[in-house]
Parts: C-alpha cells; sequence; structure tokens
C-alpha cells in the first residue's frame, strides 16, 4: 500500500492548489449526477433497475462511510455495519412505535445513531489496528444478538414485520416507488456530497495524516482521540442513512442488515473499488451487488465464488479497480507533463 | 433480569455445582479456540479471523470419522490433525503472502475463507442441522457431585483441555522448538540468521493453533449441534477473551476463557436477555481499565 500512498501525496498537491474550483466542480458533478439519475425513470420503465439503483444508493452511502475510516484514516473497522443495521431499525422502530412524520424519524435516528456511535467509538477508537477491528466487530456482534434475542420490541429473527408507515410529508410520497426512487438518489448525492467536503477540508487532511503518521500528528498539536472519534461518529450517520433507505426499500428491517457479514461486504467493497480515490467504493458497489445478483442466480453457494473474487483481488491484483484507473490517469499526467517543458 | 434465580442458584450446591461445571465445559472449549488464535497472533502478528472454521472443520471432521469407525479417540485425533493439514495449507498458501501488509488484507484473505469453508461444509454434509451424539462409552450414568448433576464426558473434556493447556505451556517453556517459536516471536530476522526455517515454524505454529481449534471442535461435537456458519461466535467469543486475557499470553487465555464462560453460565440464570452483553460489558471494564488485557504484556 505504501507507493499507492506515495502517489496519493502527489494528488494531494494539485487538490490544495486549486480549492474552489474543485469544491464548485464537485456541487457541479453532483447536480449533474442527480439529474441523470433523476431522468432515469422517464428513459426506462424498468422496475428492476431503479431497484438496483435504490439498493446501489443504500450500500453506496454505507461503503463510502466507511472509506472515511478505512482508506482516509487507517482505522479498519470491521463492524461498521452494525450502524446500517441501526439506522434501519431506528428507523422502522421509530415510525412503527410513535407514527411521526417522515423528517422527524429520520432525525431522531441520526440522534440515536450519533448517541450509540460516540459511545462505541469513545471505547474503540483509542485501540490499535487488528484490536479496533475486532472490538468494533464485537460490538456488531451484541448488536445483532440484541436484536435476535429482545423479541418483544425488535421482532427477533422475523425481524420488523408489518410494514413500516410511510406518511406523505411535504408532498413527497414514499409509498410510490417513483418517489422513493427519486427520495433516495437525493439522499445519495446529498450524502456523497457531504463526505466529499469532509475528505477535502482541513479536517479531512489532518485524518490523512493521522492515517499515515499518527505520532507526528500528535506532535504538531493534533488531538488524536478526537479527530478519529469525530470520524467514527459522522461515518456511522451516513451509515445509518443507508440503512435508512434499505428500511424504506424493502418496508422493513431484519437482523441481516445488523450482521457481520454487511461488514465483510463493505470492507470488500472498498477493496473491490479500491480506497484511494472518492469514488473508488461507489463503483465497489455496483460490482459487488451486479456479482451478488448473478452468482445468487446462477448457483446456491455463492460464499464460495465471492471468496474466490475476494481472494482474486486481495492476493492477485492487490488494488481496488479505481486505483488501476487512479494510476493511469496520474501516469498520463506525468507523462503529459514530460512532453510539455 | 431475574436475581432470585441467581442468588437462589448460588446458595444451593446443587445447582451451583451443576452451573459451574457447565461454565467449566464452555470455558475449556473457548480456551482451546483462543490460544490458538493467541499463539498465531504471538507469533504471526496476524489475527486468524477464519479460526471459527477450523473449530467448525473439527466438529465435522469428527462426526463422520466417529460415524465411519466408530472410535471416540480415533475422531478427536481426525478432528484436530485434519484441520492442522488445513491450517497448514492454509498458512503457506494464502496468509503467508500477506504479512507486512495492513490489516485490511489480512482481513479480506481470511474473510474470503471463511465464505469459502462454510460453503465447503454446506456442500459435503449440507446446509441442515447436524449431531454427532454422545460416544457410547460415556453414555453411563451421571456422576452426582453435592448434589449436583455432572455427565462423565464434561470430565473428560475439562481434562483434554488441562492437558493441552499444560503441554502447550510446558512446550512453550522448557523445549527446544518452544525456544525457538519464542524466539521466532520476538526476531524472526535473527531467528532466520541463524539457519532456522522461519517460513516452517510459521507453518507450524498456524497448524497448531488451527489444530486446537480443531480439537475444540471435536470435543464439542457431541454435545453440541453442527452447523455451517457454527464456528462464527465461538470466534467473536474467543477473540473476547483473548482481549481479556491479553493478546498472546497462554495463561491470559485460560483465565480469560474460564472467566467468560462462568459468565455466560451464571449470566444466564441471573440475566437471561442479557447474557451476551454482560460479556461484551466485561470486555470494555478490561479494555478500558487494562488495555493490554490481564496478562498482557504489550500495550494494545
Amino acid at each position: 500500500m505504501s507507493e499507492v500512498r506515495a502517489e496519493q501525496g502527489t494528488a494531494l498537491d494539485v487538490s490544495r492548489s486549486e480549492p474552489k474550483s474543485t469544491r464548485y466542480r464537485d456541487a457541479l458533478i453532483a447536480l449533474a449526477a442527480f439529474i441523470i439519475l433523476a431522468l432515469l425513470p422517464a428513459l426506462t420503465s424498468s422496475k428492476f433497475l431503479l431497484d438496483f439503483v435504490i439498493r446501489c444508493a443504500a450500500y453506496g452511502l454505507f461503503a463510502t462511510s466507511l472509506n472515511l475510516l478505512v482508506g482516509y484514516t487507517g482505522l479498519t473497522s470491521f463492524g461498521h455495519g452494525m450502524f446500517f443495521g441501526l439506522g434501519a431499525y431506528g428507523f422502522g422502530l421509530t415510525m412503527q412505535k410513535t407514527g411521526v412524520p417522515v423528517p422527524v424519524a429520520f432525525v431522531a435516528t441520526l440522534l440515536i445513531t450519533l448517541v450509540v456511535a460516540a459511545v462505541i467509538g469513545a471505547i474503540c477508537v483509542r485501540l490499535k489496528e487488528i484490536y479496533f477491528a475486532f472490538v468494533t466487530l464485537a460490538f456488531q456482534m451484541l448488536i445483532h444478538s440484541t436484536i435476535l434475542s429482545w423479541v418483544s420490541f425488535t421482532g427477533g429473527d422475523q425481524g420488523l414485520r408489518g410494514g413500516i408507515p410511510r406518511p406523505p410529508f411535504l408532498g413527497i410520497d414514499l409509498s410510490n416507488h417513483l418517489h422513493l426512487y427519486i427520495f433516495s438518489c437525493a439522499l445519495l448525492v446529498i450524502g456523497l456530497l457531504l463526505m466529499r467536503q469532509i475528505a477535502q477540508s482541513p479536517f479531512g487532511y489532518t485524518l490523512r495524516m493521522i492515517r499515515d503518521n499518527a505520532t507526528r500528528a500528535s506532535f504538531v498539536g493534533i488531538d488524536v482521540y478526537r479527530a478519529k472519534l469525530t470520524i467514527f461518529v459522522l461515518a456511522a450517520l451516513f451509515a445509518s442513512v443507508g440503512g435508512m433507505i434499505m428500511a424504506l426499500f424493502v418496508s422493513g428491517a431484519y437482523p441481516e442488515f445488523a450482521y457481520w457479514t454487511i461488514s465483510g461486504e463493505g470492507i470488500f467493497i472498498n477493496m473491490l473499488g479500491g480506497v484511494t480515490t472518492f469514488l473508488g467504493p461507489m463503483v465497489g458497489t455496483v460490482i459487488l451487488l451486479i456479482l451478488n445478483d448473478t452468482v445468487t442466480r446462477v448457483t446456491e453457494y455463492h460464499g464460495i465464488v465471492l471468496g474466490i473474487v475476494i481472494l482474486f483481488f486481495a492476493i492477485g491484483l492487490r488494488k481496488g479497480l479505481m486505483d488501476f484507473v487512479f494510476e493511469w490517469v496520474a501516469q498520463r499526467r506525468d507523462a503529459a507533463r514530460e512532453r510539455a517543458p | 433480569m431475574d436475581l432470585d434465580a441467581l442468588t437462589g442458584c448460588l446458595t444451593t450446591s446443587a445447582c451451583l455445582v451443576t452451573q459451574t461445571t457447565s461454565g467449566l465445559i464452555i470455558g475449556m472449549l473457548l480456551f482451546l479456540v483462543a490460544v490458538g488464535l493467541t499463539l498465531i497472533f504471538g507469533v504471526l502478528k496476524v489475527v486468524n479471523f477464519s479460526h471459527g472454521a477450523f473449530y467448525m472443520f473439527g466438529a465435522y471432521f469428527a462426526m463422520t470419522a466417529y460415524q465411519f469407525t466408530g472410535s471416540f479417540a480415533l475422531a478427536m485425533l481426525a478432528g484436530a490433525i485434519g484441520t492442522a493439514i488445513i491450517g497448514l495449507v492454509f498458512e503457506r498458501g494464502f496468509m503467508s503472502r500477506v504479512y507486512g501488509h495492513d490489516v485490511l488484507m489480512q482481513l479480506l484473505v481470511c474473510y474470503a475463507f471463511v465464505l469459502i469453508f462454510d460453503d465447503v461444509v454446506r456442500m459435503i454434509w449440507g446446509p441442515e442441522f447436524k449431531s454427532m451424539g454422545m460416544p457410547t462409552a460415556f453414555q453411563v450414568a451421571p456422576l452426582f457431585i453435592a448434589g449436583g448433576v455432572v455427565p462423565p464426558y464434561y470430565l473428560l473434556l475439562i481434562g483434554v483441555a488441562l492437558a493441552a493447556a499444560l503441554i502447550l505451556g510446558l512446550g512453550l517453556a522448557r523445549t527446544r522448538i518452544g525456544k525457538v517459536i519464542r524466539a521466532a516471536a520476538h526476531n524472526p530476522g535473527m531467528v532466520s540468521a541463524l539457519g532456522i526455517n522461519t517460513g516452517l515454524i510459521y507453518g507450524g505454529v498456524f497448524a497448531l493453533g488451527g489444530g486446537l481449534a480443531g480439537l475444540a471442535g471435536a470435543l464439542a461435537a457431541p454435545v453440541r449441534s453442527l452447523t455451517p456458519g457454527m464456528g462464527f461466535s465461538v470466534l467473536i467469543e474467543s477473540f473476547i477473551v483473548t482481549v481479556i486475557g491479553g493478546m498472546g499470553s497462554i495463561l491470559g487465555a485460560l483465565v480469560g476463557a474460564l472467566l467468560i464462560g462462568l459468565i455466560r453460565s451464571f449470566g444466564s440464570l441471573g440475566f437471561p436477555l442479557f447474557t451476551e452483553g454482560l460479556m461484551y460489558l466485561f470486555m470494555v471494564i478490561v479494555l478500558v481499565s487494562r488495555p493490554s488485557g490481564l496478562f498482557g504484556k504489550e500495550v494494545a
């Protein structure tokens, strides 16, 4: 990974020299992406494709938020899926038990996630690498087993059944498939834009510094613990939004949403797409979902196929797809620079 | 919460004996898995995230060997040796390629094998719950100790696990191979410069760790139900054990495993819904007060 990170250093210089233009560029790209996604239903009537985009939005937000931890801060969380599950259950339960409007439940779920993530993060982020990975995983299993055993509240292994009520608000009716689609796309684009802002902010560069050399970071006066805790909580909030999209999509919440495999898939998505680019996890999400859909149709043993693909990436390529694209672009740029003295 | 049941049990000798033995067998099985995990971490500096799969393979191997031979001793051997071979191949073939890389790669390789191993078991033995059944040699009347019921098999299980702990502890401390392993954990470069094949040591330690997990699986097979994915909860629990006891410490693994076993068996009386929670709570308390674990030397 060291060579990849070295190259990220060059990218860092480029983006620093023109921060304003990148900010506007990001907003423009986000707007364009949203318009394209919003026009998609007009072009195709395929419900399957629209469903696919909604699932991409849910998993994409989750995976990109994980990249804030893994790629930008060097915190390999193996329990990030707990916040995905927490979002789904928090939202579903709030809607089912209290019947408040959707935006209120949305904010309430974010607040719940904030509190839970702050408590778990306060314990976890002081731990080093592998400890951090496993203790986050242990907390994920705690949340999963709580969901399973607290049958009267969460429905146990049956999940939240009976559907999540989705009363219309501000003219948006989420029980309408098209409205849900546009709503999910909007959340995805806004979420990605916000995370991009975090990644490109001075705080984002602090995180990169912590990843590369935490000792040096604390020597120049950065409170490493606080910075790590902050990004842990922020990433949890975005993962929770992903979980909420998922809960809205399936109109329920199931224990699988909080199971460790979600975290494993998140890690794999990051590997697949590559952690050196911001959009790598998004690319990874699309590939993994296509892969999952195809493999489950062909064989019931999709673990074997998925495992071999993971091994191919982890041992064979050692890089994600977007890393190759990124390197190729960087090489082209260097070559162009050499040609124009 | 049912504190009356808990205090009631603590004051009756029969219940106390029964709960303590059930806590001990949970603890001993966890110890065998956790000690492999901690040994591999101590020497190879990687956490074998697929360690639960070795426990699972051990159980399935033992069941099959018992069905074919009818000998429980052979079944245990099959469980331990079969998984040790898998461990050796896994380490030499795959894990050794990601040493020195970041944790992400190691986790991914192990994650891939958790998926593959679970599906392999599903393919060979089927997805349904299996049961090996109590070996005929142990189908005898249970012992009564101070009014508590103790199946003889439990005593064998505790004995085997204790013997493994003793052999392992003495072997590492007193024998030449043990010395080499400890040296390799400390400074592998120096050890290989002295003409010792560290690759072989690494493979051997991984095989030993895997074999111990397999032995745990084989011992658990008569008393637990077998299912693909059965190793995962054991992995998490044994990781909690190593966190509590301290990574790399064998004594820590023993103490941690017994504590978790007793917490589970007595916790299920007092806090039926919060038994798992108690375990995590205990881990958090240890992590906050002693980040390197009860017997760990390095600061985590």
